[in-house]
């Protein structure tokens, strides 16, 4: 029997970048073929080729063994391919069955949606797959785990048997993280295939039946879980020896440097988001904030960093009083700060590369006499960070938008850590960046603690937190539940705490970690 | 070493231009396409516009009425309209060469200029109509720059024209190198505060700056009204709705001679275009303003102030606009009166949007723009209507506005990269 997808030699070149190499993929039924890659190996390429976004230069696709042309999703998703985006494609107003049939109505007489039909499906595919979910519930009142059931529903709708999942691990609990996988093995027990793309080697490790690893466009080679191991998996990602854990000496701990008493923070919406947060960060220490995204966190950033108004409560940053200071304040008082959203708060993306190194210190010396620019200087610091931070780049002028993601945040690592720093705020300095960036930017917050520097680190990933934290505090829906040793913390713990299932006592939450620990609550 | 002075200054110059060219190619997105396409923009309006002033000649209809008994007649008509309107297109906006070449061998051999000035008329009054042009041009790519949308730059013409008016014809007893600088300074002054009205409640309440500019419009013109048709506060004596001549201590000097209306007020648009390059790209205050139009996000995180900024950005463009009004006061009418901003303000929008909002490409833009209104007098001599300028100015805009457009009737391959920038706040460019 023919291989259910095939890809024969896909080549496609976009100016300067050769992003897919004559690759060669299958999917055979049945099975969960994770593809693996750095950010820019050309995963995604790969996949928008499949979905019609792109034409192939080069290459042919076949489906069943039958040669096929993919124009458009349109075409994709006749020939049974269906994609589970890594950013839902949901109307949180409608209601899950609405968002099923949306763009596939059923309807009477043409004219009136017959909501009952749909709803039917909805559960008798719900019923088959394990997907459980309320055809009748709101889009917008479902967990994020939920949401994304809907989203397998809505291309299982379209009867879809190829089904590619873009990272879909990305904003779930590891608790949804393990529904998810019982969901994806009953979909291939029942006959479908699935492509599970994933920067992740650990959930490759339990889920995959194959994984075929792509590096700089060109496929490095397709393996099976139990003949490799992660550290290969790695080394074939990045091309050289990995380093997966991070070596880092006891902190040294120093005076307080962050100090945040029963803060209170609304959202955009003006909802409570931070509900009374009480914590401190010492010098020489990294205080890791777990938590599924949307607790809380991003808001506590902002208002940490003068970007959100403090509702009440304090914030004192090196004894000095930042409850309602500006951002500049509190910048120039030894701040920095790695945006969560960096194309988004971190650089200004039009812009050529040295003025993001300098976007914070344009006004300063060397950088500006009184209100004129020194060109000069600015080039000179930029050569030198883009030296020293190993910044892949053709040039400094370049617009930031061309670098990757994983050079885009070294800029903004540049850019933080070139000037003296007491406290760092990282919210998720890693998110979506390939394995040799992470290891890059761990490394560097690790030396900034040896060098005394206070660090906040925000992470959905728990690995990241278990990896650097000296102490972890784990929020839920704005609250922090608990503050703990790092080595006295376990991932089951941990992933029952973010999931809000059980928390520990107050007395934990502001003491720091020479405090006698109290494990269960 | 002196010898080396000039050699210094050349090379000098040669590195400024250097640094234009990477700023425009930074800033805009490739040198090819910040020109390649406004002149394919360009050139295919000419040919749209072609066609209407084709059909809008009934000569030309009824040739193509007959059009089987006589196709070649059909078309040599079409031609002759086509070639004798854009001859006067051209003629009336830069000038009738022949002419200009005999009035200057007039002038050589009897010394007579009243030729010369004959002949350079057309080109005079095109550059004399680019000033406001320029002035009100960088005045909305200023705007933009921070992510403003300055619609209100026609009241501000008006009001800065007041202004400037008033001393103009008000303050007397001071020799014109006080008069001068006093009256355009005011004038620029006036737009600044007019248009920081706009800026600061943009700031403070998040009013947005399309409205309330365009409400500031009306404002102006009713003001402007009330102004002109009181005798007690700027009409004239006789009631007509004017203001009274202002001193001639307060002309911008017209440069050659009358009746040449060509005046100071080119060479100063060209230099205050300058200076907003060099505010823009090398201060520090450029670089929050165009941070701020760029990425607020990311301004506010890097400690600027959004709301400083969109007032400081608003009352700089007022200022060029203002100066804009102060120019034709000083320059060009000498008094205010009813329509005397013939809708600068609204086509400098689409004027800053052709130059990609940068200083040299306003300039450009403003000296085709001056170029088209002069023309247009011409061809309306010949009975082809005014209109049709308008219309080309409409689809110069429309194809610089869809450049897929202009790509997909050329068949110019896109050069995608792969991560394309998109300007989700792109007016500004």
């Amino acid at each position: 029997m023919p291989p259910v997808l095939e890809l024969r030699g896909i080549t496609k070149a976009f100016p300067g970048v050769l992003a897919n190499d004559h690759i060669d993929f299958t999917l055979e039924k049945g099975e969960i073929h994770a593809l693996l890659g750095e950010n820019g190996a050309g995963k995604t390429t790969l996949m928008n080729i499949l979905y019609g976004l792109y034409t192939p230069d080069e290459g042919e696709i076949l489906i069943r063994g039958k040669k096929v042309e993919i124009h458009s999703p349109g075409d994709a998703i006749a020939q049974g391919i269906g994609m589970v985006h890594q950013h839902f494609m949901l109307i949180p107003v409608f209601t899950v069955t609405e968002n099923v049939m949306l763009g596939v109505e059923s309807t009477n007489y043409r004219v009136f949606l017959n909501r009952r039909q749909a709803a039917e499906r909805v559960s008798q595919i719900s019923e088959q797959y394990g997907l459980r979910v309320d055809p009748e519930a709101y889009v917008q009142d479902l967990p994020v785990g939920v949401r994304q059931r809907v989203e397998i529903i809505k291309i299982l709708y379209r009867e879809a048997d190829i089904l590619v999942l873009d990272e879909p691990t990305a904003v779930l609990t590891p608790q949804e993280v393990k529904e998810l996988f019982a969901v994806m093995r009953s979909l291939v027990d029942e006959g479908k295939s699935i492509i599970f793309i994933t920067h992740k080697l650990k959930e490759v490790m339990e889920i995959a039946d194959r994984i075929t690893v792509l590096r700089d466009g060109r496929v490095v080679g397709t393996t099976k879980p139990q003949e490799t191991s992660l550290s290969e998996l790695a080394s074939m990602m990045v091309g050289r020896e990995v380093i997966l854990t991070v070596d880092k000496k006891p902190p040294r701990l120093g005076e307080v440097v962050l100090e945040v008493k029963d803060l209170r923070v609304r959202d955009d919406r003006g909802d409570l988001a931070v509900k009374g947060v009480s914590f401190d960060v010492r010098a020489g220490e990294i205080l890791g904030v777990a938590g599924v995204q949307g607790n809380g966190q991003t808001e506590l950033v902002e208002a940490l960093t003068g970007l959100r108004p403090v509702e009440s409560g304090e914030v004192h940053i090196l004894g000095g009083d930042t409850t309602h200071a500006s951002p500049r304040q509190i910048l120039e008082k030894g701040v920095a700060h790695v945006p969560e959203d960096r194309q988004g708060n971190g650089l200004v993306l039009s812009y050529p590369l040295l003025d993001n190194l300098v976007l914070n210190t344009y006004y300063l010396p060397p950088f500006a006499d009184s209100i004129i620019i020194q060109e000069r200087a600015i080039i000179a610091a930029a050569k030198e960070r883009v030296e020293r931070f190993d910044i892949r780049t053709p040039s400094i002028f370049v617009t930031t938008a061309s670098l990757s993601g994983g050079n885009q945040q070294k800029t903004i690592v540049a850019r933080e850590f070139s000037r003296p720093i007491r406290l760092l705020i990282a919210a998720q300095p890693t998110r979506g960046l390939d394995v040799g960036s992470i290891e890059y930017i761990h490394e560097r917050l690790i030396e900034k603690r040896d060098e005394d520097t206070a660090i906040l680190l925000v992470s959905p990933e728990l690995d990241e937190i278990l990896t650097l934290a000296d102490r972890i505090a784990v929020m839920y829906e704005g609250e922090i539940v608990a503050i703990l040793p790092a080595e006295e913390a376990t991932r089951e713990e941990l992933g029952l705490l973010m999931a809000g299932a059980k928390r520990l006592p107050e007395t934990l939450t502001t003491q720091p970690r020479e405090k006698e620990a109290v494990t269960e609550g | 070493m002196r010898e080396r002075e000039p050699e210094k200054r050349a090379r000098g110059v040669l590195k400024a231009l250097q640094q234009v060219a990477k700023e425009t190619v930074l800033g805009i997105g490739g040198l090819r396409e910040a020109l390649f396409v406004p002149f394919l923009a360009i050139l295919t309006a000419l040919i749209i516009s072609g066609l209407f002033i084709v059909i809008s000649e009934p000569v030309v209809v009824s040739a193509y009425a007959n059009f089987f008994q006589s196709p070649g007649y059909a078309l040599s008509v079409t031609l002759t309209t086509l070639s004798s309107a854009y001859g006067a297109l051209f003629r009336g906006s830069i000038g009738d060469p022949k002419e200009i070449y005999r009035a200057l061998v007039t002038f050589s051999q009897v010394g007579d200029a009243a030729p010369l000035r004959y002949a350079l008329y057309p080109i005079s009054e095109s550059l004399t109509t680019s000033v406001p042009y320029i002035f009100a041009g960088l005045a909305v790519a200023l705007g933009f720059r921070c992510g403003l949308f300055n619609i209100g730059a026609e009241g501000q013409i008006l009001i800065g024209g007041l202004a400037s008016v008033w001393v103009g014809y008000n303050i007397t007893g001071f020799p014109w190198f006080i008069h001068l600088p006093l009256a355009l300074v005011v004038g620029a002054l006036a737009g600044a505060l007019w248009s920081a009205i706009a800026g600061y409640l943009k700031a403070k309440t998040g009013a947005h700056e399309v409205i309330n500019t365009i409400m500031m419009n009306y404002l102006a013109f009713r003001l402007s009204d009330l102004l002109l048709t009181d005798p007690r506060l700027m009409g004239r004596p006789t009631g007509t709705p004017m203001t009274p001549q202002i001193l001639p201590t307060a002309y911008l000097p017209r440069l050659l001679g009358s009746p040449l209306r060509f005046h100071a007020g080119f060479f100063m648009a060209l230099g205050v275009a300058a200076l907003v390059y060099w505010f823009l790209w090398k201060t520090t205050l450029g670089f929050e303003i165009r941070t701020v139009g760029a990425n607020p996000d990311a301004a506010r995180y890097a400690g600027m102030s959004v709301a400083k900024n969109f007032v400081l950005a608003m009352g700089l463009s007022g200022a060029l606009a203002g100066l804009a009004g102060a120019n034709e006061v000083l320059g060009v009418t000498h008094f205010v009166g009813g329509g005397f901003s013939p809708g600068y303000g609204f086509d400098s929008i689409a004027l800053a949007l052709l130059g990609k909002s940068h200083p040299l490409g306003v300039v450009l833009a403003a000296l085709l723009f001056g170029t088209l209104r002069a023309g247009a007098a011409k061809m309306q001599i010949l009975g082809i209507p005014i209109d049709i300028i308008q219309i080309l100015q409409a689809m110069i805009i429309m194809f610089i506005a869809a450049p897929a457009l202009v790509r997909l009737i050329y068949r110019l391959k896109v050069e995608r990269e792969v991560t394309e920038v998109v300007f989700t706040r792109g007016w500004g460019g």
